[in-house]
């Protein structure tokens, strides 16, 4: 494989990381405030006790994995201003995946005063692990235990005060999802050193080379313990020089004290009968040892409580797959059964406010070309994305942030690891695909949980196969317009379709990884393992607020942010005249003969192409082409927007050749530049744009082609 | 009577001790940071349906491993009891 296709090894690209990296801590260590660290295992709560002490909005979810890039947040206490960094979870400071990178250069390299590792107490001897080696690399450290209260359920206790003694640093316990976070602020505040931290033994051959090695760095005064150093040296030498070169642009490897100590470690390592491999065996055996050892000093569990017979139904053969599809499809019943009357409501306001927008415009004398181009130009595009894309968000929003806070995705990817298996890619694929559900772009930054670089091309180039936010609601509205009838199961019949669509787009998920594994990618799937995270009881309450404000809002102002320039430029095109023939008709003529080959028009080809910053207003475009050509001014109801896209020439197959395009088609700009700073390169950016593009359109003529040869018979 | 077998020959609910990691390189690691070593004791408490994806308890978490990996891991199966 050439230069091209190894974009995502370390070599390439890890230094830009790095560096870009350092600039910013660089920037963060000019600042007055303190900056502080949020370390800790994946999905212990870190994003939860950090939007609870800044007061922001980071999206949280019950996974391994939601936190891919830090979060920074400030505080005020006291006299103090704080900067917060929310870290993505990282198992161990000996990382293996591009998210724990991240934590692992903030950790080790930010210079941050203090660093708090956030700990689960549901398992507290496993994040112990974690714990000793920050404690054991800096001495800026204090203890944060998170999930009490559930810990508490389970009959786990735990004795904070000897944990404390045992650690030798700070140990706080909080219940992050509630607000009772005021203790830790007030901990924070004093930002104490420890003096008498536990101090780690390693096996005798490890403690003589640590003893040979560690005085030849005292002279460079370092943020991190030479004994950290020292074993890094040990266990993975190349890439803690890298780094340290990086962060300090100090090469030890240059440093003649350095490499004779090393040679001397070489020697000891051999007398020992030992090598690197078997070093490094020792070394993590020695922190899962004293995790082990503490939390048997401090953790009492007075009933072992495990409960498998949620995750058995779960995960089970028949149950697992039905609830897996009829939670979709009841998610989606919900969403269109809901978002109807709104969106009939919605648009029946807004078309009466246009009368008084019409007045207010006279009186201001502006003139009628300028008038026209604002009301039947920007307006109607704007509430035609408020009407029938607010309702669907508003409803499909919170139910999948319900779904993602109780823990069940992971177990979605868990009953589908068999296929991805089949198809040679990773099973956390399906973690990346339920996050292109709400973003593709999200998605695409999303895949930096999975380990393989092959595995993680795949799904970067297979993730715009689900529809995300913007696409969503845009296939509802094409579904209830278009198939919802006056029937009592109408409603059924669009939540049934919307879920064939969605089962269908995760089938060419597969297909295409599977293509790509045969030929460009090729590769054996990779070993992985997956937390199944408990089960939580989501915080109804919260969540709705949350996903109202913060994605719906964002989403629906993006929205409107291109929707107005594009119902301008719309609007233009239908205006301006070239042999009397508008530049609106000439551009859809063009387009048309390619486009009803695939079963469209020139007309929802162009609302496509001016759709590529957001895909949500393509409906509302395409409504806007129809119209703004035709006599017809106004749309009230499903009815009348049904008899536009009839009388537009729209049939049945047009409706699913619109669907299947809107499933596959070029990802928006957002997710094509996400691609290429994931990927740094130009090749997979572009493979990422013409893949779903070619199966949309080759799918769309299939379909088109065939409708024609049937009905030709 | 306790005997020697793979992770992955583990049904639902039985226990084993871990006797020796035969997996290498970054996944050893990873098993390494989730807290499984050598004595370790783990859980199998379910499989998918193909059976090829365990779910195990280590240390108090729910890890899903596959048998590709599962399988070059030796535990030492405790009977039921005991």
């Amino acid at each position: 494989m050439g230069r091209d296709n190894m974009g995502l090894t370390l070599s390439s690209t890890g230094t830009n990381i790095a560096k870009k990296d350092l600039f910013e801590y660089n920037a963060l260590k000019q600042r007055e405030e303190i900056l502080i660290g949020l370390a800790g295992n994946p999905n212990v709560g870190k994003s939860t006790l950090f939007n609870n002490l800044t007061g922001m909005h980071q999206h949280t979810g019950n996974w391994p994995g939601k936190t891919i890039s830090s979060a920074i947040g400030r505080i005020k206490y006291g006299e103090k201003q704080y900067l917060l960094a929310d870290l993505p979870g990282t198992y161990s400071l000996l990382t293996h995946s591009k998210e724990e990178d991240v934590a692992r250069d903030f950790i080790c390299f930010s210079g941050a005063k203090k660093i708090i590792v956030v700990c689960d107490a549901t398992c507290l001897e496993r994040n112990l692990n974690l714990c000793l080696q920050i404690i054991e690399m800096t001495d800026n450290v204090c203890v944060c235990v998170n999930l009490i209260d559930e810990a508490e359920r389970k009959g786990i206790e735990i004795d904070f005060d000897k944990l404390s003694v045992e650690l030798g640093v700070e140990v706080v316990s909080v219940i992050a999802r509630q607000k009772k976070s005021a203790k830790l602020l007030s901990e924070l505040s004093e930002l104490s050193v420890s003096q008498k931290k536990i101090q780690i033994k390693y096996p005798s051959v490890i403690e003589e080379c640590i003893d040979v090695l560690k005085d030849s760095f005292i002279k460079y005064n370092f943020n991190f313990s030479e004994r950290w150093l020292a074993v890094n040296l040990l266990t993975c030498r190349e890439e803690i020089t890298e780094k340290i070169k990086t962060y300090y642009n100090i090469d030890l490897m240059q440093d003649k004290q350095v490499v004779t100590a090393l040679k001397m470690t070489d020697k000891i390592i051999e007398r020992y009968g030992q090598t690197s491999e078997s070093i490094i065996d020792k070394v993590a055996r020695t922190f899962v040892k004293k995790a082990e050892e503490i939390s048997g000093k401090t953790v009492v569990k007075k009933q072992n409580k495990e409960n498998t017979v949620l995750d058995k139904i779960l995960t089970g053969k028949i149950t697992g797959r039905i609830l897996m599809v009829g939670l979709l499809l009841v998610v989606f019943w919900l969403t269109i059964k809901g978002a109807n009357l709104p969106s009939e409501l919605l648009s029946k306001t807004f078309i009466a406010g246009e009368k008084y927008i019409d007045i207010f415009l006279d009186k201001l004398n502006v003139p009628e070309i300028f008038k026209n181009m604002l009301i039947c130009g920007v307006y109607r595009v704007l509430t035609w994305v408020i009407s029938v894309m607010l309702p669907p968000m508003a409803i499909f929003f919170p139910l999948f942030t319900l779904l993602e806070d109780s823990g069940y995705l992971p177990r979605i990817a868990f009953n589908m690891d068999n296929f991805f298996r089949k198809c040679n890619s990773c099973g956390k694929q399906a973690l990346t695909i339920s996050m292109g559900f709400g973003c593709n772009a999200a998605g695409v930054t999303g895949t930096r949980i999975i380990d393989s670089d092959r595995e993680r091309l795949i799904s970067i180039l297979t993730n715009s196969f689900v529809p995300c936010n913007g696409r969503f609601p845009m296939m509802i509205s094409v579904i209830s317009i278009f198939f919802a009838t006056s029937m009592a199961i109408s409603d059924v019949i669009s939540a049934l379709i919307m879920t064939a669509l969605i089962c269908f787009g995760i089938f060419m998920t597969f297909i295409v990884s599977k293509i790509l594994s045969e030929t460009w990618l090729k590769g054996e799937s990779s070993s992985f393992a997956l937390e199944l995270p408990p089960f939580r009881k989501p915080q109804i309450g919260k969540v709705i607020i949350r996903s109202v404000f913060d994605r719906t809002l964002f989403v629906l102002l993006r929205a409107m942010a291109v929707a107005a320039p594009a119902g301008l430029i719309i609007w233009l095109m239908v205006n301006i005249k070239v042999d009397s023939v508008s530049l609106f008709s000439l551009c859809a003529d063009f387009l048309d003969p390619f486009a009803s080959f695939i079963g469209l028009d020139g007309v929802i080809l162009i609302a496509f192409i001016l759709g590529f910053p957001a895909n949500e207003i393509v409906v509302p475009l395409t409504i806007m082409g129809y119209t703004c050509s035709g006599e017809l001014q106004q749309v009230s109801d499903m009815e009348t927007l049904k008899y536009i896209f009839t009388s537009n020439g729209w049939t049945a197959v047009t409706a699913i050749c619109f669907l299947v395009f809107t499933l596959m088609h070029w990802p928006c700009s957002t997710t094509c530049i996400t691609i290429y700073k994931e990927t740094k390169s130009k090749k997979w950016t572009f493979l990422g744009f013409v893949i779903p593009t070619l199966c949309g359109m080759i799918l769309c003529f299939l379909i088109n082609t065939v409708y024609k040869i049937l009905t030709a018979v | 009577m306790n005997e020697l077998c793979l992770l992955s020959q583990l049904s639902e609910g039985e226990i084993g001790i871990v006797n020796a990691i035969n997996v290498t390189g970054s996944m050893r690691r990873r098993l390494q940071d989730l807290g499984l070593i050598r004595e370790t004791e783990i859980k199998c408490l379910f499989r998918n349906v193909k059976g090829n994806l365990g779910a195990y308890n280590i240390r108090d978490a729910v890890i899903a491993l596959r048998n590709s990996d599962t399988s070059r891991i030796e535990v030492i199966r405790k009977k039921n009891g005991a």
